[in-house]
């Protein structure tokens, strides 16, 4: 693509981003509702579908209130790092494909290790916020947040590392593996999800432990910590940390999708000629299974959240430190040597 | 070609729309600080003394542990990345032996802090 059209692209992928993360909270809410056999949202316009604009609505013209002995600028600053780094991480996931070229706003040849990157620094946004509000619920969220997080680091590093593996083997000598966008050209012949199920059982977990949704919500736990790392956030600046929460429901679904489910990939893309169809034609059809994939794991999210109990902290770490990695490292070593396997094979 | 550009100008205008959220209830909303108001929230009681206190040393503990785990990781990559190349250079399992051993110390190290109590969280 050229340079201008990929800044260009900014545009849409930001206003397309918040718009998800506003009707995130709909859907959330009227999903759970659905999972409770109550009605949910459903005043504010039709079938309340204005129910986000509402709410952010009312969180404007609230007071903007920041406790006397908080430090300021750290509190002023924690959630704009939130909110940041939720929203580049869309900076190298690739939308769909069209003719040799690719719909994303830049393929860097370190695609991975810049979406695992800005996962470590989103950890800063909730850990500062914690320590800023100098609250001590607010202190023991942040603390939570930066422990769990970090320790979830671990086993996804390494279930990374086995998709690179399998990606370098499949792909020709000579490409960047470690770019987004040979990740999920390499799943042309079969996903990652089916030839590295353990990796993604893997993966899933951690995603959702990053992204601390429940069962891994212990940094906000309501009935131990108020509001968590948010506790003294009010007015916009609390709906900053909202809309990451609701941008958590499509970031890390979009990552898995493009790390293990082949992310703009259809089936029978070669029975059906894909490649040879007109430019709009395939963008469209990328971008519809893309979206289909990630909303279908956007949704398993949601059935956790409203199906499985909070974990204790002990055994979040303990699943993170004493099953995960362990596991992960097994895993790497299969994958290892599937891969070696795989390449004697077709080297002939 | 590979362009970062796109990426700077991504990251510009994230960091400046999270400005703009920040501080757009503060021209539309009400300021009317207080004293009380200021306080941090206690569940209704008066704050007792400061948060910025000592914590418990278990949150060191783990910081340490990523930080060792997490570089022999980070050594994992480059093996990854040219995992294929070494292999059919090699014309044999040398790589993957070579990991194997990585692994296998990695693993003695992890065995080691498991059995001196060092993933205990209770």
């Amino acid at each position: 693509m050229e340079l201008y059209s990929q800044i260009l692209l900014i545009f849409p992928v930001l206003l397309v981003l918040i718009t998800l993360a506003a009707y995130g909270s709909y859907a959330e809410r009227r999903v759970a509702a659905a999972f409770q056999q109550r009605v949910g949202p459903n005043r504010v316009g039709p079938f309340g579908l204005l129910q986000p604009l509402a709410d952010v609505l009312k969180l404007m013209i609230k007071e903007d209130v920041t406790p006397a002995n908080a430090d300021k600028l750290l509190h002023f600053l924690s959630p704009i790092i939130s909110v940041a780094t939720a929203m580049i991480m869309f900076g190298v996931i690739p939308l769909a494909k069209f003719g040799d070229s690719f719909l994303v706003i830049s393929d860097v040849n370190i695609g991975i290790l810049y979406l695992l990157g800005v996962t470590s620094v989103s950890v800063y946004g909730i850990t500062l916020a914690g320590w800023a509000s100098n609250g001590k619920y607010s202190l023991l969220g942040g603390l939570r947040a930066s422990a769990q997080m970090i320790s979830y680091e671990l086993p996804l590093g390494l279930a990374v590392v086995s998709v690179i593996i399998l990606t370098n083997a499949r792909m020709p000598m000579g490409s960047d593996f470690l770019s987004v966008t040979s990740i999920v050209e390499a799943q042309r012949g079969a996903w990652n999800l089916f030839i590295n199920p353990l990796g993604f059982i893997i993966f899933y977990i951690c995603v959702l432990a990053e992204s601390a949704r429940t069962p891994f919500d212990l940094v906000e736990a309501e009935q131990e910590l108020v509001g968590g790392f948010h506790t003294e956030y009010s007015s916009l600046k609390f709906g900053m940390f909202m809309v990451v929460e609701f941008l958590h429901l499509v970031i890390p679904p979009a990552i898995i999708t493009t790390v293990f489910l082949g992310g703009y990939l259809g089936p029978f893309e070669g029975a059906l000629g894909v490649a040879q169809w007109g430019n709009t034609a395939q963008i469209l059809w990328g971008l519809g299974w893309f979206l289909t994939k990630t909303f279908t794991i956007a949704f398993t999210f949601m059935w956790i959240r409203w199906t499985l109990p909070r974990f204790k902290y002990n055994q979040l770490m303990d699943l993170g430190w004493k099953r995960l990695l362990p596991l992960a490292l097994i895993n790497l070593v299969v994958v290892a040597i599937g891969a070696a396997i795989y390449v004697f094979q077709t080297a002939g | 070609m590979v362009s970062y550009l796109p990426i700077f100008v991504l990251i510009a205008l994230a960091i400046g729309l999270g400005f703009l959220l920040a501080n757009l209830s503060r021209f539309l909303g009400p300021f009317r600080p207080s004293a009380k108001k200021g306080l941090i929230y206690e569940s209704g009681m008066d704050p007792v003394g400061s948060a910025h206190d000592r914590f418990s040393v278990k949150f060191y503990l783990v910081a340490m542990l990523f930080i060792l785990f997490d570089i022999e990781v980070v050594f994992m990559y480059p093996w990854a990345v040219n995992y294929k190349e070494l292999i059919l250079e090699t014309n044999s399992l040398f790589p993957l032996y070579e990991m194997l051993t990585f692994i296998g110390i990695l693993f003695v190290g992890y065995i080691y802090v498991f059995k001196k109590g060092g993933l205990k969280w209770v």
